[in-house]
């Protein structure tokens, strides 16, 4: 994005190294998301898509690089501090709270948020996901698969974050449903909410991105926009499967 | 009217079980850990309390209130001194540092009261009993305070967990760290709020044992902790209606067997009648089986 690069990143990772005991996860990455983008990092299982986003949210730490949420670095900032920053990740595998009712696992969302504000936010989400709306008082682990997941990123857009990340929504719903939630995906950016993006659905995941960053085994080994990407041989091959 | 007046004692003894199960049970449902010293908070509790009362002439609820404060602040300094460093450690090494912790307390207890066995002051609990049905059934003002006391802190625990921010975080945190961590929920912070309230209603469960047994020494809380745990095991561990549940059959279940079969297998009964629980209900009454939806 042209007019972008003119302006400083939202979020910016330099060059981090994150090992999990004595296995080197995360080989030295950078990547940088700007405001009002959709940016998408996709690779295969176990590339570290994951530990990235992990590390971002604080999570995990880097043991060499930074994290600039903003121009400030957000290293060594416990993840529990991250939300009132305006970072939200969506884990992957939904992570909901199961035995908490719908109503209640929004609320959580908003824990860092005042209580006075959680009303209209509540509304708003229930306006974006009317599936919600009618399961309000239902048990979260009863939800379905889709479910769970619209719940899990309607929580997290609770703390009206600046940044959302999702890692792996679409992993293990019906192909009807992976394209439900990417059509919220594209509504939510249309509104303005700038998303980072992990997935290993890489065709959809470029189609919905502005820009895009390739992992293999800890590594970056291709950058550039999503559109490129998606008409990129090398790309093709390996995960379009054509 | 023999039975009803035992089924009284066993109520009574029950609750007590239930408001130290309740510690079990609240600390294991959200740190994922056996806290083995809670029983012996308990026993601190009872010489706070005896302290304050009988040392420094404190009046009888200023002396409760002081054994309450007192054991919030222990619960909360041996979680962050001796658990917090070992939370990505194995549950081993947690459970043998809880032990640890026990033998510490309790030899601590020895070192400043001696072994020799103290006597309780029975007017902490200055209530008179009541007699029903013309005389034949007599009940201490401590059974009905205990019973009493038993059925508030379960209203208002449940009330805490379900309708308070504090408390819905401590669901969250018990369901799943990584994601309550993520709602910007402190995980640290609600570990050590579960060791305060489990360390309070310890405090209380010491005051109302021992004026109901009032011979005490530094050993007083192993066993009542050893049954109470047992009692969070057996209701479901986790579960705080399970503690509550668990706690009273327990209670009663030991009460009966020592009237009616015999006082020397009335402990050995208890733990029987849990290994036969466990062995049909292996999560206890109401203990809930976790399923992970993938």
């Amino acid at each position: 994005m042209s007019e972008a690069n003119q302006k400083s990143p939202l979020l910016k990772v330099n060059d981090i190294h994150v090992y999990y005991g004595a296995i080197h996860a995360i080989k030295g990455i950078s990547l940088e998301v700007y405001d009002n983008e959709i940016v998408t990092l996709i690779g295969a299982n176990g590339a570290g898509k994951s530990t990235t986003l992990n590390t971002i949210v604080g999570l995990l730490r880097p043991r060499q690089g930074t994290v600039e949420l903003n121009g400030m670095n957000i290293n060594g900032i416990s993840a529990s501090k991250m939300v009132s920053r305006g970072l939200s990740l969506c884990p992957e595998g939904r992570r909901i709270f199961q035995q908490m009712t719908v109503r209640e696992n929004l609320e959580m969302g908003a824990y860092s948020r005042p209580a006075a504000e959680i009303a209209e936010s509540l509304e708003e989400m229930f306006q974006r996901f009317p599936r919600l709306k009618e399961r309000e008082k239902q048990i979260g682990g009863t939800l379905s698969g889709g479910e769970q997941q619209m719940l899990t990123m309607a929580r997290a857009l609770m703390s009206r974050p600046r940044l959302l990340m999702l890692d792996e929504p679409s992993m293990g719903l019906a192909p009807i449903l992976v394209e439900q939630i990417f059509e919220i995906i594209k509504e939510l950016h249309e509104s303005g909410v700038t998303i980072l993006l992990v997935e290993q659905n890489a065709q959809m995941a470029l189609q919905v991105a502005d820009r895009a960053y390739v992992m293999e085994t800890g590594l970056i080994t291709m950058q550039g926009r999503a559109s490129e990407l998606l008409h990129n041989d090398a790309v093709q091959k390996a995960y379009l499967g054509s | 009217m023999f039975f009803l007046s035992n089924l009284v004692n066993g109520l009574s003894l029950g609750s007590i079980y239930a408001i130290i199960a309740l510690g079990y049970t609240m600390v294991y449902g959200i740190a994922k850990m056996l806290n083995f010293a809670h029983g012996d908070v308990i026993m601190v509790g009872a010489y706070v309390s005896f302290c304050a009362f009988q040392y420094w002439g404190l009046p009888p609820v200023v002396s409760i209130l002081a054994a309450m404060v007192f054991c919030t602040v222990l619960g909360v300094v041996i979680e962050g001194t001796a658990y917090r460093p070992l939370r990505q450690a194995t549950s081993l090494a947690v459970l043998i540092t809880a032990i640890g912790m026990s033998y510490l307390l309790q030899n601590l207890a020895l070192l400043i009261f001696k072994s020799d066995p103290k006597n309780y002051p029975a007017q902490i609990i200055g209530m008179p009993g009541i007699s029903l049905f013309g005389g034949q059934l007599k009940i201490s003002g401590v059974t009905l305070v205990t019973i009493l006391a038993n059925v508030v802190i379960m209203v208002l625990l449940t009330l805490f967990i379900n309708r308070t921010k504090l408390g819905k975080a401590m669901r969250c945190v018990s369901e799943d760290r990584g994601a309550a961590e993520l709602m910007g929920i402190s995980v640290n912070r609600t570990i050590s709020l579960t060791f305060a309230i489990g360390s309070a209603l310890a405090a209380i469960a010491g005051v109302l044992l021992c004026s109901a047994y009032p011979i005490f020494d530094p050993y007083t809380g192993s066993m009542p902790g050893i049954k109470a745990f047992t009692a969070a095991v057996f209701g479901g561990i986790g579960s705080i209606p399970g503690a509550m549940v668990g706690g009273l059959l327990l209670g009663i279940i030991e009460i009966l067997s020592r009237a009616y079969i015999s006082t020397q297998l009335a402990d050995a009964i208890v733990f029987a009648v849990l290994i036969v629980v466990l062995l049909v209900k292996p999560t206890g009454l109401l203990g809930k089986q976790i399923r992970e939806k993938v």
